[in-house]
């Protein structure tokens, strides 16, 4: 195939590892942590920085990162300090993020050519310099799990322990999601911030059926994400369709297919040990 | 003899509803308290009191002569085994060993006294053949023996166990208690129970809660006080009822 000749397919290349990496890790932790509705709510939101940035004719991947990792800061302290309004803090973060970025793109002049790729991504269209702040934001993230490793897992796991054993959980907590955040935005490039959530989930979800070890998890995800994007990508640029939506209906598929396996073989190991035939 | 646990006077309400009215209670060192009662007799707001989550309207607790959040480092804590969520992909010894964990722990790995310190723990608890299963696959028995290790790896002077018997069945659970009454050799135990059945024959005092809180030392009762205690707290539930 002539594909990896061009320089925009490199690239696109090069932002599915970067992106699979992030959404590997991070990812495992909103699917242990079952923290999906908040990814959203993060990801939503970050259109409304996009906007801003966008009419103040600043680059708005740094509005997007500003907005993430103040929404991640807000949702955690809702989370922590008013949890009986958390869902429709969620909920109007959400929607009102989403309104703020519609409203300051109409405001700036000009034709907004740009809103299509926010809402949808467009792996395709990854810049060299946009890599180096994906590179960037990657090491961030790896270099805080590898140290918080240990932390972040009693914090899933079991909160209150986590509390008695004088771990600074709120902390954690919201540290936590301003991975998610970060990760949101590398993902924005990808996938679009509409399906951000599926990539961050699914490969994540997948990696969970089969493996007993928050490490591994975070190995096969990483994995997963990239055959989910590469396998989107060549398919897309062969049909000539959205490559985010692609890759998106490739880890879909790819869960679903995996679910039915995970239960066939949880199926045939029960008659195994009772020795009833299926 | 050190005071591990003194209460005075407590009092303790959500909104206007009165959980706990004038709660005293002392445990010593080397003791094996068993607080029964009925459910919503305040039996979980009086663990969450001594550990510190929850603060009385009125009187004082101390543990270890400190304020409960201040303690809690000398605390081995117990949950109830039924709260986790089964799927969460983690190994048995990476349950004990986060009782491993704590404030100072800034380098990024556990250390090979961490490592000793969790397989002593899980050996003592029988359950070390089990350290690589996920802790969502064990039975019930098996998992409270996992969480009891956790609360041992921190080598506390106290540990608090919610409920440990719950959800499973008669042999396991005293298999559990005859588990308990080994440790209590060498650490004071507060355990909260549904009943009494097998209780008392291990515990060396036992705390009726239903609001308020009675006191009775098991070296001094006899199966009647014991039958009385049970009818006494029968007798509240049905007052409950009533009102």
């Amino acid at each position: 195939m002539a594909l990896g000749k061009y320089s925009f397919i490199q690239n696109a290349v090069m932002a599915g590892m970067l992106s699979s990496l992030a959404c590997g890790i991070t990812g495992t932790y909103v699917v242990v942590r079952r923290i999906t509705f908040i990814s959203g709510g993060i990801a939503h939101a970050v259109l409304g920085g996009m906007g801003i940035a966008y009419y103040l004719g600043v680059d708005p991947l740094v509005g997007a990162v500003v907005t993430a990792l103040l929404s991640a800061i807000l949702l955690g302290l809702v989370n922590l300090k008013a949890k009986q309004h958390e869902d429709t803090v969620i909920g109007a973060l959400w929607a009102v993020g989403m309104a703020v970025g519609i409203i300051f793109m109409s405001m700036t002049p000009g034709y907004n050519v740009d809103l299509m790729s926010f809402l949808f991504g467009n792996i395709l269209m990854v810049t060299g310099p946009a890599l180096r702040i994906l590179l960037l934001l990657d090491l961030i993230i790896l270099l805080i799990v590898a140290v918080f490793y240990r932390q972040f897992l009693l914090v899933c796991f079991d909160e209150e322990y986590a509390r008695l054993r004088g771990l600074p959980v709120d902390f954690l907590y919201i540290l936590l999601l301003c991975l998610i955040a970060l990760t949101v935005v590398i993902l924005i490039k990808v996938v679009g911030l509409i399906l951000v959530i599926a990539l961050l989930t699914l490969p994540a979800a997948v990696a969970g059926l089969f493996t007993r070890n928050l490490r591994k998890m975070m190995g096969w995800a990483i994995v997963l994400g990239l055959l989910f994007t590469i396998v989107g990508l060549v398919i897309s640029y062969n049909l000539n369709l959205p490559s985010g939506a692609m890759i998106i209906i490739i880890a879909g598929s790819s869960y679903l297919c995996a679910l039915g396996i995970h239960k066939l073989y949880i199926f045939i190991e029960c008659h195994k040990e009772t020795g009833v035939r299926p | 003899m050190g005071k591990v646990l003194e209460l005075r006077g407590v009092n303790f309400a959500y909104d206007s509803r009165l959980i706990l009215k004038d709660i005293n209670l002392e445990v010593d060192e080397g003791e094996f308290l068993a607080v029964i009662g009925p459910n919503g007799g305040g039996k979980t707001t009086l663990l969450r009191l001594i550990l510190g989550f929850l603060e009385p309207v009125g009187g004082s607790i101390k543990v270890f002569d400190q304020a409960p959040s201040k303690a809690r480092h000398l605390i081995g804590y117990v949950p109830q085994h039924g709260e986790f969520n089964k799927d969460f992909p983690v190994s048995a010894l990476e349950v004990v060993l986060m009782g491993r964990l704590s404030t100072g722990s800034l380098f990024p790995r556990y250390l090979a006294e961490d490592y000793t310190a969790a397989y002593e723990a899980m050996n003592a608890v029988g359950v070390k053949k089990l350290a690589d299963y996920r802790f969502g696959e064990l039975s019930g028995g098996q998992k409270q023996r996992v969480l009891i290790a956790r609360a041992l790896a921190a080598k506390p002077q106290l540990l608090i166990l919610d409920e440990p018997t719950s959800s499973v069945d008669n042999r396991v659970e005293q298999d559990i208690y005859e588990l308990l009454s080994q440790l209590n050799k060498k650490v004071t135990i507060i355990m909260v129970s549904h009943d009494l059945g097998f209780v008392s024959s291990y515990v060396t005092k036992v705390a009726c809660l239903n609001r308020n809180l009675l006191v009775h030392n098991t070296k001094e009762i006899s199966q009647e006080v014991i039958a009385d205690l049970y009818q006494s707290s029968v007798e509240m539930i049905k007052h409950q009822c009533l009102l």
